[in-house]
């Protein structure tokens, strides 16, 4: 029997059921064949009255084989456009066919499986959580190739596509009917199939065979370009875009180029448009950054790569939370959410309560967004338990603690309470700052002693840092691992440092942009080029928002503790300048003095006066290009995070990819602040980093494990 | 004495004007820089030398429009210092561009200038820009303005061009223009359009008809009849009272093709090849503009020619090679009846009618046609002509060096 099963009934109905070779229905060689086969049939099929598409697989069709277009070089474009041309012909040829076609989409068709059912004369969908469409490939850095792009655009019009095609955005059920995107739903998988030989056999095969865009006089939905409208839509849809992309990702642009010749051009020509700009994009490296980080090193972080083998899978029924502030409270949201029971423990009941009401109060967002409802809050928040209490916490399979950053009191909480936990429960903590082997000493099971390092706000940043003090085992990594999977969050795995993996990185920045301003830069072009190189926000403000005041005091501690000492931090001028901010002139930060970096007021915010009058020098400023100010701020980042892998902090090059763009803000672009370094060519990377450093000082300089790694003829993989 | 000289002429190719033509998916911009890129290219030099950058269209709407030759100049990525002017002036536009250019040039007042045309027929359709000519009803009653069908029709008419002698003229274009391409006389000229990727979109004049015979031909039907029956025939014929009808004459098969197409010519003066290390090819020796009847839209030419020699003093036993765009059989015909030349002197390559006809390209293409030809056949001095809309004519000498 073929991968593609072939069936024609009594009506001369053709069904076809998919059911590829591999887990999923894709393309790929075995595709290509098949589907070649598949149409030359259908076309020579006599007493057709029609065709489905079904699956006999939990999706509907998957897409694009992503190991190839990573694996695709430069050299490999006549290939590339050839074979993208093929799979486009296949589609056209079934659009094509004088009867009806149907898509029977049974489950998730997103990307390839779309654009299948795009070539469909009708789109039939189960509604159901599962079964979700779109076109997501722009969040790989890639662009729908398999007609994604025109038929939309031919189907619901250049604006009403612009969401899916530039978003990637996915709806379902009744959503993707509203939507446009399919035709009818179906409320259950039985009436799925039956509904489509319904829809076959009520229809006229004179006018339901032909696609709108083959119609004679179609008018797509808003008009073409020469449309009075469209002409204002297209003069503004490129700044609103660059606005969002900063000239930094490729694919979006290349999808509003490919969207408007879609109005302007023949459909074939704009196929073949959109076949062009796919493969241009395919060979960028900001594809390669993001199909390489954002789809196989994410799935492989998530399906436990760093997670100790040989532990049987656990699961957290209850929950123990200590410190009910910003962090604490977002913990217990997010666990909660899960089903968890949680006991939020604070010093007083009424900072417990207040701990709870957070909950409350985003649940109450979500309700009037028709998100969540009455019943699921009721629920959800019976799951919470506020205290004041220690015993509450009798029997919880995991404690974190989310308190000040005071080591005393961390480890007096530790003393206190650990006896609370299950046996052989977990104790973590919620530290950005401390070291973990340090804190671990405090506890009676320094191997069942682990940190937790969540991002703020917790609700919605997807990854949590776990850090493995000296002594921590397996089994605790695992209890962990498994509770951040179980609250759906995203969990790299590293070893204990000051400052760990994320916050060191992310600090790297912000000190190198301190050390720029106190060199005499202007403050404005600092602030300005970190986002450039597609940071949320520039440094500048960035420390303003976490306060120089709490990171210069983190800094002085950390530096009379003697965890750091004076030669670990070269950007002397730069960590003086922080420190006279803070001590002499009131600049903490926007939330912790007069302001920081910036002075803010009703107005907005504009540099403060007395710093570019302090540090800014006219011959440094205009003696250094853009460029190095851009590279000087992002490759501290990636500096950081090499010496994180060389020694040892990081475990492993995906969590150090994945951990820099889901925890610190890297660029997606860049793959991540190590896979950055494999696009940019590590041999060029050592040299501009050797061109910085003998600019601006040694600490630019590339760590040995770049050069051992050319020498080695590899990549950081 | 000052020059201006022709330092390089290129061109894109010229691919069917509609959905299915190659050069249909690529923009007009697009098709102007990779003529930019190509002259940069095949010459290094530093783009900033450059002083203007002025290119014909007669479609200057939607991406075509808002001065076009500024446009191209920046997508080329040539230095943001270079301005650049679009031109009308119908079908003589990029001609027009190469005559302003030079005399641009020998006015001192500038070094180099580009000067060519673009014209996507298939993305920006004839005639979409409207235009008082055609739209405004008071001006088309009083001056019997009609489409250049009817009048090229007419122009037969008068001429006494039966329809067998316009088919006759048309396929000996195609056979031209094919043997000519058979064997390499476009190589030089015409620049390979490739995507973003480098993969190629169009590298040939694609709107050659090959399998074109005297009996195709016949076998057409008149485009422009319909049209005429409109009232159009009665309307110009009130101008013209010796005629009992309009012998419509004129079929796609004799008329210039609707193609896709851009053309640039480098024009300098002796200072800008010295100071760029460019080896002039031609020179301008001379060029004219005239108008005519409107109605008759094809006597242009003739004069402008005429003119055109006066200005160079120069006799029409002095042009080796004569080359009148071929926008209708009949305009061609003429020509030679006016300036009493034969055949074989003119249109050597073929024309419009087997090439196509960008319109707001075809002047300068007509350039690099005769250059390669001249410098093929080792002959000296070209006559470039073409007619256009309202009754005018333009004409340019060239001369290679």
């Amino acid at each position: 029997m073929s991968v593609f099963d072939y069936k024609k009934d009594e009506d001369g109905i053709v069904t076809i059921t998919m059911d590829m070779t591999g887990p999923v229905n894709a393309v790929n060689d075995e595709y290509n064949k098949v589907m070649a086969e598949t149409v030359d049939r259908l076309e020579a099929e006599d007493g057709l009255r029609g065709v489905i598409f079904a699956s006999a697989k939990k999706t509907f069709f998957a897409g694009g084989d992503l190991n190839v277009l990573l694996a695709a070089e430069a050299g490999s474009e006549a290939q590339l456009f050839d074979d993208v041309q093929l799979g486009k012909q296949f589609l056209r040829r079934l659009e094509k066919l004088p009867v009806p076609v149907v898509a029977a989409i049974n489950g998730a068709a997103l990307g390839g499986g779309y654009e299948l059912s795009l070539a469909c004369n009708r789109r039939i969908i189960w509604d159901n959580k599962g079964v979700e469409i779109g076109l997501p490939e722009v969040g790989l850095g890639l662009l729908p190739g398999a007609g994604g792009v025109v038929r939309l655009t031919n189907l619901l019009g250049l604006e009403k596509a612009m969401p899916f095609l530039l978003e990637g955005k996915k709806v379902r059920g009744a959503k993707a009917v509203e939507a446009g995107l399919v035709n009818e739903a179906v409320a259950t998988l039985e009436e799925l199939l039956p509904r489509a030989r319904a829809w076959i056999l009520e229809s006229d095969p004179e006018t339901a065979s032909v696609q709108p865009w083959d119609q004679k006089g179609y008018k797509i939905p808003g008009g073409n370009i020469w449309a009075p409208k469209m002409g204002q839509t297209v003069i503004v849809a490129p700044h609103m875009l660059k606005a969002k992309t900063r000239g930094l990702m490729p694919a979006p642009e290349r999808i509003l180029e490919t969207a408007v010749e879609a109005i302007t051009i023949g459909f074939d020509a704009a196929l073949t448009v959109e076949s062009r700009r796919f493969v241009s994009l395919v060979t960028s490296p900001q594809a390669k950054n993001m199909i390489n980080t954002l789809f196989f090193q994410l799935n492989q972080v998530n399906g436990g790569a760093s997670r100790p083998k040989g532990v049987e899978p656990t699961k957290v029924s209850k929950l123990g939370i200590i410190g009910a502030g910003m962090m604490g409270q977002g913990i217990a949201y997010v666990a909660a959410m899960q089903g968890i029971e949680v006991v939020l423990k604070d010093v007083s009941m009424d900072g417990a309560e207040k701990g709870k009401a957070y909950s409350e109060k985003l649940l109450d967002k979500a309700i009037s967004r028709g998100r969540s409802t009455e019943e699921k809050k009721a629920a959800l928040l019976g799951l919470i338990k506020p205290t004041d209490n220690n015993d509450d916490l009798k029997g919880c399979d995991l404690i974190i603690e989310a308190v000040f950053e005071d080591m005393g009191l961390k480890d007096k909480i530790v003393k206190s309470t650990e006896d609370q936990l299950a046996e052989n429960g977990v104790w973590a903590s919620n530290t950005s700052t401390l070291p973990i082997t340090r804190l671990a000493s405090a506890a009676s099971k320094p191997e069942n002693f682990i940190g937790m390092h969540f991002f703020s706000p917790v609700d919605k940043m997807p990854l949590v840092e776990i850090i493995c003090g000296e002594q921590t085992n397996d089994e605790t990594l695992a209890k962990a691992f498994d509770l951040v999977r179980q609250i759906k969050k995203t969990p790299i795995v590293v070893n204990d440092s000051l400052g760990f993996y994320t916050s060191r990185t992310f600090g790297a920045q912000l000190s190198e942009a301190a050390q720029m301003v106190a060199e005499g830069v202007n403050p404005m072009r600092v602030d300005n080029l970190g986002k450039a190189n597609g940071m949320p926000v520039g440094p500048l403000t960035m420390n303003d928002e976490v306060s120089q005041r709490l990171y210069v005091e983190i800094h002085d501690s950390q530096l009379k503790s003697g965890l750091l000492k004076p030669e670990d931090e070269p950007r002397t001028v730069g960590w003086d300048m922080l420190g006279d901010m803070v001590h002499k002139y009131n600049r903490g930060g926007r939330h912790h003095g007069d302001g920081g970096y910036y002075t803010y007021t009703k107005e907005g915010k504009r540099i403060w006066p007395k710093l570019i009058e302090l540090y800014q020098n006219q011959d440094i400023d205009a003696a250094i290009p853009d460029q190095d100010i851009k590279d000087r701020l992002l490759f501290s980042c990636v500096l950081e995070a090499l010496k994180c892998m060389q020694e040892g902090v990081l475990r492993t090059v995906a969590d150090g990819n994945i951990g820099s763009i889901f925890g610190i803000g890297a660029p997606p672009w860049t793959g991540g602040y190590i896979q950055f370094v494999n696009t940019y060519g590590l041999q060029k990377f050592v040299d501009r980093c050797d061109e910085l450093a003998s600019r601006y000082g040694d600490h630019l300089k590339a760590p040995s494990i770049v050069k051992e790694k050319i020498e080695a003829g590899e990549v950081f993989a | 004495m000052a020059e201006a000289y022709i330092y390089e002429a290129v061109r894109t190719p010229r691919t069917p004007g509609k959905q299915t033509g190659a050069l249909h998916e690529v923009k007009p911009i697009e098709l102007g820089a990779t003529l930019l890129r190509e002259i940069q290219d095949r010459h290094d030099f530093d783009t900033s030398y450059v002083d203007d950058v002025m290119m014909g269209c007669t479609g200057p709407v939607g991406e075509q429009g808002g001065d076009v030759a500024k446009t191209i100049a920046l997508h080329a990525g040539w230095d943001e210092s270079i301005p650049g002017v679009q031109m009308d002036r119908y079908c003589a536009s990029s001609l027009d561009a190469v005559n302003s250019a030079a005399q641009n040039i020998l006015s001192g007042w500038n070094n180099l200038i580009v000067a060519g045309g673009v014209e996507s027929m298939s993305r920006v359709p004839m005639g979409i820009g409207g235009g008082a000519i055609m739209g405004d009803p008071q001006f088309a009653m009083a001056h019997n303005s009609v489409p250049q069908g009817i009048s090229a029709d007419l122009v037969a008419t008068l001429a006494g061009h039966s329809r067998d002698d316009v088919d006759e003229y048309a396929l000996e274009s195609q056979r031209r223009a094919a043997h000519a391409q058979d064997n390499g006389y476009f190589d030089k000229s015409v620049v390979p359009v490739k995507d973003e990727n480098g993969l190629l979109i169009a590298d040939k004049d694609a709107y050659i008809k090959r399998d074109t015979s005297a009996q195709r031909l016949a076998s057409l039907n008149p485009a422009f009849a319909q049209m005429g029956a409109l009232g159009m025939d009665e309307h110009v014929l009130q101008k013209f009272p010796q005629l009992q009808e309009i012998n419509h004459v004129h079929t796609p098969g004799n008329s210039s093709g609707i193609v896709d197409g851009a053309s640039a010519v480098l024009i300098g003066n002796e200072k800008a090849g010295a100071d760029l290390g460019l080896t002039p090819r031609g020179r301008i020796v001379a060029g004219a503009v005239v108008a005519s009847d409107p109605t008759l839209m094809f006597h242009g030419p003739a004069p402008a020619s005429r003119k055109c020699l006066e200005i160079a003093g120069l006799q029409a036993s002095d042009i080796n090679l004569w080359e009148l765009n071929e926008a209708f059989a009949t305009a061609v015909l003429k020509y030679m009846e006016d300036m009493n030349l034969e055949h074989e002197q003119i249109n050597v390559n073929g024309g419009a009618i087997a090439l196509g006809h960008p319109l707001g390209a075809t002047g300068a293409v007509l350039v690099s046609t005769m250059l390669d030809e001249l410098e093929r056949r080792n002959e000296k001095r070209a006559m470039l002509s073409l007619c256009a809309a309202g009754g005018m004519g333009i004409a340019t000498i060239i001369e290679r060096i």
